[in-house]
């Protein structure tokens, strides 16, 4: 875990530095007296964990993390048990630790910011990529532009697919796979080896196909309970 | 009166007496410097700065094991900061500080 402190004494940075010297886990960085030098470099570096005082002359440490817009896990130390509530209406801030720190609730406070960014961790990498809205295909060496919200269905034809909207349909030289990588699971789902639909779009489903606009479309019996996890059933 | 020790000093370090001893240098450092801008706040009568010098003052009491003197030194700031200059209480704050320049020679 990469961390930095600020702190306007160099006694207490001490301190925090010698305390993170004990745990194999951390990495102190870099030291800052004043929030201002962190904040450029917070812009041109990647910090899991900041170690932020909160009375600083001039920029106070609540100052400095309402200027930050990436914000990494935050662990006030200080002497004013005051401003906890406060601090603690930040979802970023990890813990308060009163000066002088202790070993153990370092290491206690340590151990929650390990936590607390392996959920977030495991949260960012299951996350699905922003929804794009939309991708271009080429047609008689023209690109033109697809909403992907207006594709109900895709068919594949040879060595062609069949693109099909509300308003018109596309026959593009590509393949399922390739169009596949490109649509959001969340929406769309290949349901046969020759289709993928816009599970948004259904109208009705029968055992093994499924109505989609005017087309009836099948469904493979492998692709069925995946197609049945996509629904909002009553 | 309590009187200032190397407890959590000594806690801090774990036997490693490099650690102690450059954090001892450093408040030595630190501490007449701190002293200075206090008594130059004092003179100029700038309760904001003075509140600001006590603040940072009052944490050498605590690494110092000071704890009472530091409760004052807490009760000092408060009143600093409601622009409440007590004269009881900052001649308590400047006993500490002798106290503690004393004892500062002697390690």
């Amino acid at each position: 875990m990469n961390c930095i402190v600020i702190d306007d004494e160099k006694m207490a940075r001490f301190i925090i530095k010698t305390l993170c010297d004990q745990i194999k886990s951390i990495n102190l960085v870099e030291e800052f007296s004043d929030g201002i030098q962190a904040i450029k470099y917070l812009n041109e570096n990647q910090i899991d964990l900041i170690f932020l005082d909160i009375h600083m002359p001039n920029f106070s440490g609540l100052d400095f993390i309402k200027t930050l817009k990436d914000t990494p896990k935050i662990i006030f130390t200080t002497s004013d048990p005051q401003f906890a509530i406060e601090a603690f209406g930040y979802y970023f801030i990890v813990d308060y630790l009163l000066k002088p720190i202790e070993f153990l609730r370092f290491e206690k406070a340590i151990k929650k910011a390990e936590r607390q960014l392996f959920v977030q961790n495991q949260l960012d990498q299951n996350k699905e990529p922003a929804l794009k809205n939309d991708f271009y295909v080429n047609i008689d060496r023209r690109l033109i532009k697809i909403d992907l919200l207006n594709i109900y269905l895709i068919e594949a034809k040879g060595g062609y697919i069949n693109i099909k909207t509300e308003n018109k349909n596309y026959v593009v030289h590509s393949t399922l796979k390739k169009i596949e990588e490109k649509l959001p699971n969340s929406l769309f789902l290949k349901v046969h080896r020759s289709f993928i639909i816009n599970v948004k779009k259904i109208i009705d489903i029968e055992y093994n196909s499924v109505l989609i606009n005017k087309d009836v479309i099948p469904v493979s019996r492998s692709k069925r309970p995946e197609l049945m996890k996509h629904l909002d059933l009553l | 009166m309590e009187q200032p020790n190397l407890n959590y000093i000594n806690q801090l370090a774990r036997g490693d007496d490099s650690i102690k001893k450059t954090l001892l240098d450093v408040i030595k450092t630190e501490f007449p410097q701190e002293i200075e801008d206090y008594y130059k706040s004092i003179e100029i009568k700038d309760f904001k700065k003075i509140e600001e010098n006590v603040h940072r003052i009052k944490h050498k009491f605590s690494i110092l094991g000071l704890e009472k003197s530091y409760e004052k030194a807490n009760e000092f700031e408060y009143h600093l900061r409601e622009k409440q200059f007590n004269l009881k209480e900052k001649q308590n704050f400047n006993k500490i500080l002798i106290m503690i320049s004393e004892y500062l020679q002697t390690i």
